[in-house]
């Protein structure tokens, strides 16, 4: 592996130790007494330490040391975690996000770190000394209190810890190598708690001929020691069980495993069976998997072809299976790309936290559905416009305790983020029950920006003249703060979930709340058209903006304003001819009785699109047009059909 | 090498009866001309797009861009497929017959006397011994076709 494909792993799996730092610091300070959680955070600090250490990052190596020492101390009760010390820990992770940024955006990760590790130590100092008394010697080894936690949680939880002393044959010619695959073989189904010498110094063959190591697994001892022994040029292996005699509050999970056996077997099986074992995959060899099987997809649609026009049922029937099998396989592999928006989500309860505090709001923020998956795709773009959404409802939505207090609401304000998934889309949702959207003050900005005439404004619903927030240069906060209201406005957001096939809307009560509702497509790349004929050209209209298919008569057609309707079902929609909106070259002879249209919405708006005739439904595979044509009206994107012509998918949104 | 002796190597195509040039490093192949699916609404030279081996490709009318006259296409009529940084269009062009190494010494100033946006898309008059022909730029032609949609 080369020295970038390291730093790319290790900047993804930093950002996501900081990201499990902020998401679990959050949660201490609702919970500030919870050992395991001070764990978590122990953890994360610890990995990235080891890491950063390892790619020299000194500068976040000191932070993430500082880190770990104060949580060493709260955990050891000898400092609380107050409001003071969050802060302060909060700001530690701050800096070593931002110096993780550096360094992914090409930066050498320095810092200066002084002011964090001094605040970090600040309180630290003085109760170093009560921290070393606590220390008890044990079998082998110290245990820190951290290990002790470790062990003792392991334990709970069904693991055994041992100690192993593993002494190498005297002649032993690759000690660093053996001793590594020591590391494996206990890896497999457990983890190295600690070893004597240090992992570095072992990995540098800077051990004699043996090395003793504490290990927390789930295998039987003599498992681990038989797995160690085969292992060549292992001359003796001694495993002892780790005994936490001296913590009365351990005593009766250590007491657990010496009880039945039959409990010490089927312990470990159930913990494997929770484990999923996964392999980090890079994205571009997911990008590559998916193009050949839109390749595929595409040869699968002529064979589906061929096999109509030959009618041989031999053809047909393998035809059919394989088109399941690939259908399957297309499921597993659209799923392989996808990730929970808890990606995107969780960095949220900490932005809210501090916009809140500045602005002198009192606000929480509940997250529901952060398992929801998404196309990684997907994901990665959705973070910005949300941000911006999120800070819109504390700056806008959100009132003042005082001003909550007198309208008889409760002094915090709570925001509400949701995803959740449904048929071919997940949906997010941002609810906040601030002051809601002043309907007058929308009207009133909308005719200043000419996005409507004033006569025109009556007739409009107030969940019309809501979506005009959507509209360019509006924003109706006269002053400018520094969170949103800086020009770059929700007409950003909007046109951001609408390049990803996304719809946004907004749904307002005045005094009540905002909610605004995006609704995704699961995934970019494979999609369910209607094929249409208009003229000697062939589009794909996406089924999932399809209401329905219907044959109308001509003389049904009424004008309104100079615009063709119709009457469906009671709603009166406009009839758009794609021929003329796409300007397709067509020789009719005679004028047609009825016409073929396809009724799509956008929201709760609709219209009738007129075509020749309907091929089919069709799963299709989403191409763009390229990087040259990347804004042609009211397409979204082509197709490459079975005969190896091209189709266009129309962006119904983009008419409505 | 020296500056002087930098050499080119150039794909020698034809409008009309005129010679144009585009550097090989840009050109990912060259096709016959082939079925192609109309883009309604996009700029005036882009005459559609088509699928080449699961890629799609708009190509646009050289003619129609650099304003010459419209006219059937013919046997000879070629499709230069070009690879911008990873970015494909592709040029339909008269012909395309030849290719030749030029060196730094034959490239001459840009050719004067056109409209200012054809002026664009040109890059040098290029004298090669008796031929004289110029050099397309083709991330010009290429970028045109976005700003350029109606």
């Amino acid at each position: 592996m080369s020295h970038t494909e390291y730093l790319d792993m290790f900047i993804e799996e930093s950002q996501e130790h900081i990201q499990a730092i902020n998401v679990h610091l959050l949660e201490l300070e609702k919970q500030p007494e919870d050992e395991t959680i001070i764990g978590e955070i122990f953890r994360s600090a610890h990995t990235m330490k080891g890491m950063a250490g390892t790619m020299g990052y000194d500068d976040l190596t000191n932070v993430t040391h500082a880190l770990e020492n104060v949580l060493d101390q709260m955990r050891e009760k000898t400092r609380l975690a107050d409001a003071e010390t969050m802060d302060v820990l909060l700001e530690a992770a701050d800096i070593a996000e931002e110096i993780v940024e550096n360094i992914a955006s090409g930066g050498d990760g320095k810092k200066d770190i002084q002011a964090i590790t001094a605040k970090l130590l600040g309180k630290s100092t003085q109760s170093e000394t009560a921290l070393k008394t606590e220390k008890t010697k044990s079998v082998a080894m110290d245990w820190n209190e951290y290990d002790q936690a470790v062990i003792a949680q392991s334990v709970d939880s069904g693991m055994q810890a041992y100690t192993i002393q593993v002494v190498l044959e005297e002649h032993a010619m690759l000690k660093a190598a053996r001793a590594y695959m020591v590391f494996e073989a206990l890896e497999a189904d457990g983890y190295v708690i600690k070893s004597v010498p240090e992992a570095s110094d072992i990995e540098a063959e800077r051990f004699d001929n043996e090395f003793t190591v504490a290990v927390v697994t789930a295998a039987a001892k003599e498992e681990v020691v038989s797995r160690i022994a085969s292992i060549s040029e292992i001359g003796e292996v001694l495993a002892e069980e780790i005994e936490l005699g001296s913590k009365t509050e351990n005593r009766e999970s250590s007491e657990k495993p010496t009880v039945p056996v039959e409990k010490e077997t089927s312990a470990p099986e159930r913990k494997r069976a929770d484990t999923n074992k996964t392999i980090r995959v890079n994205i571009d060899r997911l990008d590559k998997l998916m193009n050949l099987f839109e390749e595929l997809v595409i040869d699968r649609g002529r064979l589906e072809r061929i096999s109509e026009e030959i009618r041989s049922s031999e053809l047909t029937e393998t035809v059919e299976r394989m088109s399941r099998t690939t259908g399957s396989l297309q499921e597993i592999i659209l799923h392989m790309r996808m990730v929970p928006v808890d990606q995107v989500f969780s960095r949220f309860p900490k932005m809210v936290r501090s916009l809140s505090r500045d602005l002198g709001k009192q606000i929480e923020l509940e997250v529901i559905g952060a398992e929801t998956e998404l196309d990684r795709s997907i994901i990665d773009e959705i973070g910005d416009p949300l941000v911006h959404l999120i800070r819109n409802s504390i700056d806008h939505g959100i009132e003042m305790p005082e001003k909550r207090r007198q309208n008889g609401k409760p002094e915090e304000g709570h925001v509400e983020l949701r995803a959740y998934h449904s048929g071919n889309h997940v949906y997010i949702e941002i609810e906040d029950d601030g002051g809601g959207i002043d309907r007058e003050r929308v009207l009133k900005k909308a005719v200043e920006n000419e996005v409507i005439a004033a006569e025109d404004a009556d007739a409009l619903t107030d969940y019309d003249i809501h979506q005009f927030i959507f509209s360019a240069g509006f924003s109706t906060v006269d002053k400018v703060t520094d969170l949103s209201g800086r020009g770059v406005g929700l007409d950003v957001v909007k046109n951001t979930f609408e390049s990803l096939g996304g719809v946004i809307s907004v749904h307002s009560e005045k005094g009540k709340g905002t909610k605004f509702s995006i609704q995704l497509p699961l995934t970019l790349s494979i999609i369910d058209v209607m094929l249409v004929d208009v003229g000697q050209e062939h589009y794909g209209l996406p089924l999932t903006s399809i209401v329905e298919t219907a044959s109308i008569k001509s003389d049904s057609i009424f004008y309104v304003h100079k615009r063709k309707m119709i009457d469906f079902r009671g709603n009166i929609i406009p009839v758009m001819f794609l021929e003329d909106v796409f300007e397709v070259p067509v020789a009719r002879e005679w004028d047609r009785e009825n016409y073929s249209v396809v009724v799509v919405h956008k929201g709760e708006k609709m219209a009738a699109l007129v075509v020749d005739s309907f091929i089919g439904q069709q799963d299709v595979v989403l191409k763009s047009l390229g990087h040259y044509l990347r804004d042609v009206r009211a397409i979204s994107g082509a197709t490459i059909l079975g005969d190896g012509n091209v189709a266009l998918i129309v962006d119904t949104n983009a008419l409505l | 090498m020296t500056e002087e002796n930098a050499v080119k190597k150039v794909i020698i195509f034809r409008l009309e009866a005129e010679e144009y040039g585009v550097e090989v490093s840009y050109v990912q192949s060259i096709e016959r001309m082939q079925n192609f699916t109309r883009i309604p609404n996009a700029e005036k030279s882009v005459r559609g797009v088509i699928n080449l081996r699961g890629v799609i490709i708009p190509i646009i009318d050289l003619r129609k861009k650099l304003s010459y006259e419209e006219v059937s296409y013919t046997e000879e009529t070629r499709i230069l497929i070009l690879a911008l940084e990873g970015n494909h269009a592709g040029l339909i062009v008269d012909a395309a017959n030849d290719v030749m190494d030029i060196f730094e010494s034959e490239i001459g100033a840009p050719p004067q006397a056109m409209s200012k946006e054809e002026q664009m898309y040109l890059k040098n008059v290029v004298k090669k011994e008796n031929r004289v022909f110029t050099l397309l730029n083709v991330y010009a032609v290429a970028e045109s076709l976005d700003t350029a949609s109606v």
